[in-house]
């Protein structure tokens, strides 16, 4: 293996790299100092992140086992700057006591993941993808119930580690009978035939993915996880964890599946249809803002299948955009949430009466955020919805198109009332003026940014759009 | 000079808008005030060197894409793009709008020391200068519109800068709902032209060649080509933001905003958007949609005397120069009417001088108004008098203003006036006798205003009027030297339709007529209003029901108040109106019960319970087994 091959996993050397250090430090670092842990954690990581946009190559390692391409660099790049902002939005909650002796262990857990997250996305092999999802999976799990003291964080963690171990049951048994039809599972020999089992198989298979996806009926899980675990495993979970599924689910079907393109459109059709009708209708009663954006994450997750149901170049790449849109925007939303939540430990939607007036400028950028998954123009979110609209339209399907314009007018009206809530309803009692740390200041701004360039700045798209054609 | 860093020139501007507008509260005035003015300052310079080096290039001039980029992009085909595009016409209006711009700015440092909302001013102020530049370099319709909207939406702020007093208000409204209106035709012309052509650029578009030009003249609506269609719908556009009879309403009141914001917006640059708008798409008018044209030149021509007729009767000073600035854009609009192409192509080259001299004059005469308003606190002509002696400077300034505007040699607005009535002549001589009227006319109303102002009626005022400070009077003098220079300048050779250079001359039979209407023009108003006299008062009651016509402004504003309230509101919207809040408010209330419903019933699936998810998991996955195996087997 030469150098420049070592090179092509640059990705996951510099994120194991990052573990290393992070577990050097926990050993080498009195107590006392632990703070530091947090500054160099949240700089390494924004290294990897700005290194990670080196120009990329394309190429195959260990025998076919990991792919790379600049695609799927993107695709990395995006998730690891999700979760730069995930980092600088954690200061404020593993400063506070009996946090902070603590505080290595989120960080090697979370970095943990993303290393599975970056070689599920580069997997050749079944195996190896399949490895990738649960060094995912589980260490999250662990984080979600990383408040232990605190019955709703722990229920998360067991909820999340048991449906999750049912789902890869469901998911390697469909794996096994796609063995079964073909007697391999590296991806480059990967050829399909649309017999029952490899469409049996697909379907098992396609659950498994689903579930990480929270795409309807695999979502019952989401709302009790992301509302038990601490705030930053929410936004995890309903942005890198998601984005890495739907980055995967993508591949697969656009390569491997591709024989099978009408069963997964017909598939994906209904489930689409579902998943923004459910995601919509349960975000509307929602009080509790992290499940509240659970549900919002749900319906998010329906809108990004109309694009995967194009199933060509475009489609692709208004589905990578609109994640890569999605991860800045609800990242935002989450950052405020996290920043009153540790401020004053308030989290439902009444609270945040009169919020604009003790805290103007947390509140506009809610209101971006909200605005932005609601798709308004001329934010980010507005060209995201538009494309995989788009994508719909050039595929044909209008009666798809009708029922996703009719769900972004729901999810419209229930964002709109948080916004409401933040601007118009009056309180007696508001949140009082917060003082977010300049970490948290830093990943609002980052978010804000995104949210706005990608709205005004196309030349984003047409990249993801040349990308995609030659992938 | 690079021509990439034309973009500075309108980034600026943005700039000082974005830091003034998000500091509002925490600069203090002077600094804010400052950042502005250097902002559209380093603009200026930027603006005069990028118009000496295109014009120091050998002609003919080139159009010239220097900055272009993809900004939408809808399909391979459709898209829309941001730009510079450098030619004659457009570098011209960068010269006189940053010039113009930056002398408002200035001057209102000193006008509008002191009020409470300073830095919300400049904010504004940049971002219409910031739009203006925008819009005049815009590559495509497309951008051209956003900045067109745009100008539109900081034209709204400004004129309703007070935003406590009522009439401001209104007025803003009106403007914003009248320019809208208009603005609705644009977008429908433009919709209509790249729907034929599949571009919105400029460059293309008005390429007389062009196959798909060509093959628009063929195609006919109710008799008429549909390039005229979309020429004449895109030119209704420009007649709403130049304040063209019937869309001229918003204008007069617009003068409810402060001083120099109508000096700069209502006079010298945003009101020349729709001669600007038509001298863009000349090329192709001309030679495809000539019926375009003519109805360019006789909404122009009646325009001009229309507005001509009212100034003579009004007396608020600055609804006086309001009606002034229709007027005069109706002679540019008239020049382009009757102008050909190439080697006819006067008028097209009369109507840009008109516009480039009449920015430096017009604006001149809002200033000196300012100074005035700012001395007295009044905008009513019959409080005012003798005030020579008080404001010696602003004086001296109105002056020339006024004497160019009359069109007085060697005054700037006489070179560019004889221009348009030889253009007029050479087209029509309906038009050169309107024309010809309506300069009189100009010469009379402009001296009896100044006449009534610092002659006539030495009354003593309570407080003493004082002259305005240096700050106010420097940018005045400044635009007073452009006044008796600019005409001068051989316009001919710079901007012309064709981007050759054109021969053009004094024609000494058209300037002696213009000049002697003119000056009987102001012997007249001299005779009226120099003193007190019974003779105009005399005449007006002679009149009777004309002369009360013509100070109501021809009850245009009561015509269209009749429209909209007696007949659309009650015989149109009232029926809409309970339409919408019984059957389709009916219909959403529907549905929106019928959701929360479903909501909740289906609450029972989120039960909390691990082991139910796993039923419903399985049975889900099981569902589409069968569903798919169903289909596919």
């Amino acid at each position: 293996m030469t150098w420049s091959e070592l090179l092509l996993m640059r990705h996951e050397w510099a994120l194991i790299g990052l573990a290393l250090v992070l577990i050097m430090l926990e050993i080498g670092i009195s107590d006392e100092q632990k703070n530091r842990i947090h500054v160099v954690a949240c700089l390494l990581m924004a290294a990897i992140t700005l290194f990670g946009f080196w120009p990329a190559e394309s190429g195959k390692i260990f025998g076919g086992m990991y792919i790379t391409d600049p695609l799927r660099v993107l695709m990395k790049n995006i998730l690891n700057a999700g979760v730069l902002i995930i980092f600088l939005q954690s200061s404020v909650w593993l400063g506070k006591a009996g946090m902070k002796n603590r505080m290595t262990e989120f960080y090697l857990l979370l970095v943990s993941s993303l290393i599975g997250v970056n070689y599920l996305i580069s997997a050749g092999h079944f195996l190896m993808f399949y490895i990738g999802l649960e060094l995912l999976t589980i260490p999250i799990a662990a984080l979600a119930a990383y408040e232990q003291y605190q019955s709703k964080s722990a229920e998360a963690g067991i909820k999340l580690i048991l449906s999750s171990a049912f789902s890869s049951a469901i998911l390697l048994f469909g794996l096994s009978m796609l063995y079964g039809a073909i007697g391999n599972l590296y991806f480059t020999d990967f050829s399909l035939t649309d017999s029952l089992l490899t469409i049996l198989g697909f379907i098992f298979f396609f659950s498994g993915l689903a579930f990480k996806i929270s795409i309807v009926p695999f979502h019952l899980w989401t709302a009790d996880v992301y509302e038990g675990s601490p705030t930053n495993v929410t936004s995890y979970l309903s942005v890198i964890s998601k984005g890495s599924a739907v980055f995967v689910l993508v591949i697969l079907l656009f390569t491997l599946f591709r024989t099978i393109q009408p069963v997964w459109q017909a598939v994906l059709y209904a489930t689409a249809i579902l998943t923004m009708t459910i995601g919509n209708l349960f975000a509307i009663r929602q009080q509790n803002l992290k499940r509240f954006l659970a549900f919002s994450s749900i319906a998010q997750a329906g809108f990004i299948l109309l694009g995967v149901i194009h199933g060509g170049s475009l489609g692709m790449a208004s589905v990578v955009y609109f994640v890569l849109v999605y991860v800045f925007s609800n990242l935002a939303a989450f950052g405020v949430v996290q920043a009153v939540e540790q401020a004053t430990g308030k989290l439902n939607i009444d609270d945040y009466n009169g919020f604009y007036n003790t805290n103007p400028r947390l509140s506009l950028t809610m209101m971006l955020a909200l605005f932005s998954l609601a798709g308004i123009p001329p934010l980010a979110g507005f060209f995201g919805k538009f494309f995989l609209f788009t994508a719909v339209a050039e595929s044909g399907f209008y009666t798809l198109l009708l029922i996703a314009v009719l769900n972004t007018v729901i999810a419209l009206y229930y964002y709109l009332l948080v916004v409401k809530a933040m601007f118009i309803n009056k309180s007696e009692l508001p949140v009082p003026v917060i003082a977010s740390d300049g970490a948290m200041r830093i990943s609002l701004l980052l978010a804000v940014t995104g949210i706005l360039v990608l709205g005004f700045y196309s030349p984003v798209f047409d990249y993801i759009n040349e990308l995609c054609k030659t992938f | 000079m690079n021509p990439t860093l034309t973009i500075f020139i309108i980034l600026l501007p943005f700039a000082a808008f974005v830091i003034n507008g998000l500091l509002s509260n925490k600069l203090p005035h002077k600094t804010a005030g400052w950042l502005a003015v250097i902002a559209i300052g380093i603009s200026t310079i930027l603006s005069w060197q990028t118009a000496v080096s295109y014009f120091l290039q050998s002609e003919p001039y080139i159009r010239q894409l220097v900055v272009n980029i993809t900004w939408l992009r809808f399909t391979e085909t459709l898209q829309v793009d941001m730009g510079i595009l450098l030619d004659p016409i457009s570098v011209m209006m960068l010269v006189v709008i940053t010039t113009v711009s930056l002398m408002v700015f200035v001057y209102s440092l000193g006008y509008m020391q002191g009020e409470k909302g300073f830095v919300r001013y400049f904010a504004f102020l940049s971002l219409f200068s910031f739009s203006m530049l925008g819009l005049v370099v815009a590559t495509n319709l497309f951008q051209m519109y956003m900045f067109w909207e745009l100008v539109g939406v900081s034209s709204y702020l400004l004129i309703g800068y007070y935003y406590n007093k009522p009439e401001a208000v209104a007025a803003a409204k009106k403007a914003f709902i009248v320019t809208r209106f208009a603005d609705f035709g644009f977008l429908v012309g433009i919709l209509i032209l790249s729907y034929y052509t599949g571009t919105f650029d400029f460059i293309t578009i008005t390429n007389p060649e062009n196959p798909a030009i060509i093959s628009m003249t063929g195609i006919s609506f109710m008799g008429i080509s549909v390039l005229t269609w979309a020429v004449v719908l895109i030119f209704m556009g420009g007649a709403g933001k130049s304040a063209m009879f019937p869309l001229h309403i918003w204008l007069p009141d617009a003068m409810e905003g402060p001083t120099p914001v109508s000096a700069l917006i209502h006079a010298a640059t945003m009101v020349v958007a729709g001669v600007f708008l038509v001298a863009r798409m000349f090329p192709v008018v001309v030679f495809h949609a000539p019926a375009a044209l003519d109805v360019v030149a006789f909404i122009g021509a009646f325009t001009l005397l229309f507005a001509a007729i009212i100034a003579c009767t009004q007396t608020d000073i600055k609804r006086i120069l309001a009606f002034s600035t229709m007027s005069q854009i109706g002679y540019m609009m008239l020049a382009l009417g009757v102008s050909g192409y190439g080697h006819e192509g006067l008028g097209f080259t009369a109507s840009m001088f008109h516009l480039f001299t009449h920015a430096f004059f017009k604006a001149l005469l809002f200033l000196g108004a300012g100074s005035i308003i700012h001395a007295l606190q009044a905008n009513d002509i019959r409080q005012m008098g003798g005030l020579r002696k008080y404001q010696p400077v602003t004086h001296i300034l109105f002056l020339i203003a006024c004497l160019a505007i009359a069109g007085i040699p060697p005054f700037a607005g006489f070179f560019s006036k004889d221009e348009i009535l030889t253009a007029a002549l050479a087209s029509h001589t309906v038009y050169f006798g309107i024309a010809t009227l309506a300069a009189a006319l100009t010469a009379f109303y402009m001296f009896r205003l100044y006449f009534l102002v610092f002659w006539n009626n030495e009354r003593t005022y309570a407080h003493t009027p004082h002259e305005s400070p240096a700050i106010m009077l420097i940018p005045m003098s400044v635009l007073a030297g452009g006044s008796v220079v600019a005409g001068f300048i051989p316009f001919g050779n710079f901007v012309t339709s064709d981007l050759k250079s054109l021969e053009t001359h004094v024609h000494l039979n058209v300037a002696v007529i213009s000049t002697a209407v003119a000056l009987a023009g102001i012997t007249i108003a001299w005779l009226f209003y120099k003193r007190k006299s019974e003779i105009p008062d005399t005449i007006a009651a002679r009149l009777g029901g004309l002369y009360q016509t013509i100070y109501r402004k021809f009850y245009i504003d009561e015509i269209y108040l009749f429209i909209t309230k007696r007949i659309i509101f009650n015989l149109v919207s009232q029926p809409l109106a309970w339409f919408d809040r019984h059957i389709i408010d009916g219909f959403m209330d529907l549905t929106a019960t019928a959701t929360n419903w479903i909501s909740a019933e289906l609450k029972e699936f989120q039960s909390g319970q691990l082991q139910k998810y796993a039923y419903i998991f399985l049975s889900g996955v099981i569902l589409i087994v069968l569903v798919v195996l169903y289909t596919y087997s």
